[in-house]
């Protein structure tokens, strides 16, 4: 299979690392990833923060880059950016009166997947150390972002996905469907009501015991791990890709280049 | 001769108790301040939460329920006009007398109007958000008539002098403690042995409440519903205060919203399914008191019915915003949100607090009534209200429809563009192709040199630094992921050039 790989842009300028992982796990699995030069962003912070006028250019530079024959299905490591081009992208294009946007935005929509949806539903992976070898000696807890449970109903692929992973010891995150409080610039705000819920998202995880917490959203996982960090906790955020991609031979770093952390993370 | 009156400029907006004075973020500020506050909202939350889930689980049809409970309402809004003339002639035709009223000014005048003519000067009052939102109870005050709340959890509010904080639980920031010393310092004739025992507190409310039914001429109540088909009025209710208002009294006033109809019995069968469920947690509530027109000799002799605009029709005018009016008051939103858990329902300013008045108080009043823009970003967008509303209001969406109607309402009125204009403004630009984002993107070294040894970044200026308050953010990487891929597929220069790998070694 031909994918297209949607890296979104804070994984794009943030966590490159996240992207390759999500590029090595299609490869190993056999498939062709190409990457459309013209992508930038699915827009959602604006839509979101109610500019949409301003969204307009950039949901049609993602369709633009995406309306393509030369895949047969796009993916990117993000519920919520799928959320967005899938959702919110013919609502863009319907509200300024562009038939013909919202007609290749549903198309575009429709073979866009969020990678672990992709992995179970379409390309059958149910064991990740068999299919995939994936190897993650550490004690992990899973923060289920909102818009892949809430939006795009992603159920347990994650979670399944994780558990399915040779050595990993998962701890069950209490309280795991509350969200983190991240919201996009609603971090910003309404910063403080932002910052008590992501108190009660860092006490959560650290009641786990777990060294590092993993989900399926960079954005999420920047604004946990920031917290995290700020409070001098030894805990860090990986994406789920991270883990996925992670072999015995050549393992995840957790405590790599973009980690917010203060070094004392696991090993 | 006839005289062209015109229509009715629209929309006409609410008014009364639908704004929020101060704005979201400031009135949060000072709620999450108040530890026992949040300590009782998270306890109470959680509990109502967690058994509403339990009764919710035992349908197996619930979600075809909630499409029912959508579907019937969205029909409702469609011919509301029809209805609303259906159910007049009927509760007319069985003794009833409509009011109607445009806004919360006309219908406390109403009401005023309707006490005073049975001589009276003091009412009780059925638990209602009609006549929270119109502000009744300080209008009656004003005209010299004392309104007695017979709900107990609204009867401690008004006691305490204080405003709800939640629609249903309208005492819910409150713990018994504190109602105990309430009840000593307020209530007559409360015994001073009074212990913060839930059931003895309840039985020293019930014992004040039994003297003002046994004595009260007029009653004041809501209404959940309103059936169409016969002119019927319904009040859903838990401890049977309301039963008694709506059946000892002469004199019974009833204050509804106009969107509260339903075209036929039939179609209570589904909302008695949904609102016991999604509010208390229960399969059933209590008490359910239906009343049609006027019996002689049983019951309430004069029954009114005020029905009230106050800025639903400029909602239902709003196609994107409008199935907000398909709210029953569950309060299932705000049990599940994480902002009003936080928060409490009084940072929202109006008589309607969480995810449902983030809509509905800002689509009744217009967007830039008061603070009540900031309404509608007051939330993270996290669904959770969505999916837990049992007539699918699809709260998110209008939240961030509402967002753009408020950015857009500014377009062109500002001197200087805000902060966040130019953002947006620049991020529009730089994420709208490729090209623009790679180039960008070179400068991430730079964003390293920022981070300093650490490797993060902890401080922000101008609206950032609501992020950098709590939140390091972390030294980007040396190069973006499309630079690299740029690399590793770089076109072959002689045809003998070797497939690109991904298997780098330096890749993690």
């Amino acid at each position: 299979m031909r994918i297209a790989l949607f890296a979104t842009c804070i994984v794009d300028a943030m966590y490159p690392a996240t992207a390759r992982a999500a590029v090595k796990i299609l490869e190993r699995l056999g498939h062709e990833v190409v990457f459309p030069s013209g992508q930038a962003c699915c827009g959602q912070m604006h839509v979101n923060s109610g500019y949409l006028q301003e969204a307009v250019p950039v949901v049609a530079n993602h369709v633009a880059a995406f309306d393509t024959d030369d895949y047969d299905v796009a993916v990117a490591p993000s519920g919520s950016c799928v959320a967005s081009v899938k959702h919110q992208h013919p609502t863009v294009a319907r509200s300024c009166g562009d038939k013909a946007l919202e007609a290749r935005a549903t198309a575009v929509g429709a073979k866009t997947y969020e990678l672990s949806e992709l992995l179970v539903d379409v390309l059958g992976v149910t064991d990740a150390a068999a299919q995939l070898g994936s190897f993650f000696p550490h004690r992990v807890t899973y923060h289920p972002s909102c818009h892949g449970m809430r939006l795009l109903r992603l159920g347990d692929r994650q979670a399944q996905l994780l558990r399915s992973v040779k050595g990993i010891d998962l701890a069950d995150l209490p309280e795991a469907d509350q969200c983190c409080g991240f919201g996009g610039t609603f971090s910003m705000k309404n910063a403080d009501v932002s910052s008590a819920m992501l108190e009660d998202k860092t006490a959560n995880i650290a009641a786990t015991g777990a060294t590092l917490c993993t989900g399926g959203d960079a954005s999420c996982l920047m604004h946990i791990g920031g917290g995290l960090s700020r409070q001098g906790s030894a805990v860090t955020t990986l994406h789920l890709a991270e883990i996925l991609a992670s072999t015995a031979e050549e393992p995840a770093s957790v405590t790599g280049e973009v980690r917010v952390s203060t070094g004392k993370a696991a090993r | 001769m006839s005289t062209f009156l015109g229509m009715p400029s629209l929309p006409v907006y609410g008014t009364g108790n639908l704004f929020a004075s101060e704005s979201f973020p400031t009135a949060a500020h000072r709620e999450l301040g108040n530890a026992q506050l949040r300590a009782n909202l998270g306890h109470a939350t959680h509990t109502i939460r967690d058994k509403r889930l339990k009764m919710v689980a035992e349908l197996p049809d619930w979600e075809q329920l909630r499409d029912a409970g959508s579907a019937i309402k969205e029909s409702v809004m469609a011919r509301l006009p029809e209805l609303l003339e259906q159910f007049e002639e009927n509760f007319t035709a069985r003794g009833g007398v409509i009011h109607w009223a445009r806004d919360a000014d006309e219908a406390n005048a109403i009401v005023a109007g309707l006490v005073r003519d049975t001589g009276e000067t003091e009412v009780v009052k059925v638990k209602s958000m009609a006549t929270q939102e119109i502000g009744l109870n300080e209008y009656l005050e004003e005209q010299g008539i004392t309104a007695f709340e017979t709900d107990l959890a609204e009867l401690i509010v008004q006691l305490d002098h204080d405003k709800p904080s939640h629609i249903l639980v309208p005492a819910i920031h409150k713990n018994r403690t504190e109602i105990r010393d309430i009840f000593l310092r307020e209530m007559p004739g409360a015994d001073p042995q009074l212990t913060d025992d839930p059931a003895v507190l309840a039985m020293a409310a019930r014992a004040h409440l039994r003297r003002k039914f046994l004595s009260a001429k007029v009653a004041v109540s809501g209404a959940n519903f309103a059936l169409a088909d016969s002119g019927t009025l319904a009040v859903v209710e838990s401890e049977g205060n309301g039963r008694m208002c709506l059946t000892l009294p002469e004199t019974l006033i009833t204050v509804m919203g106009v969107e509260k109809l339903l075209p036929t019995w039939q179609d209570l069968e589904v909302f008695m399914q949904l609102l016991p469920r999604s509010s208390t947690g229960e399969r059933m509530n209590p008490y359910t008191s239906l009343w049609t027109g006027v019996t002689e000799g049983d019951g309430p002799q004069n029954m009114h019915l005020v029905l009230l605009d106050n800025g639903r029709s400029a909602a239902l005018a709003d196609e994107m915003g409008r199935s907000a009016l398909h709210c029953i008051r569950c309060s299932a939103c705000m049990n599940v949100c994480p902002v009003y858990e936080r928060t409490g329902g009084h940072a929202y300013g109006s008589t309607y607090p969480g995810p449902i008045g983030a809509i509905l108080s800002p689509l009744m009043t217009g967007i830039q009534a008061e603070e009540n823009n900031s309404l509608p970003y007051a939330s993270s967008l996290c669904g959770a209200c969505y999916d837990a509303c049992p007539v699918k209001i699809n709260i998110p969406d209008i939240l961030v429809h509402l967002r753009s109607v408020d950015v857009d309402s500014k377009r062109g009125k500002k001197k200087l563009p805000s902060q966040m204009d130019a953002g947006m403004k620049a991020a529009s630009w730089a994420l709208s192709s490729g090209k623009r984002l790679g180039l960008i993107e070179k400068g991430l070294p730079l964003g390293r040199l920022v981070a300093g040894p650490d490797q993060k970044i902890t401080k922000l200026p101008g609206i950032a630094a609501g992020w950098t308050q709590s939140r390091d953010i972390p030294a980007p990487p040396q190069e973006s992921f499309r630079s690299w891929w740029a690399k590793e597929h770089r076109k072959p220069d002689t045809s003998s050039a070797p497939e690109p790998s991904h298997e780098k070694k330096d890749q993690p």
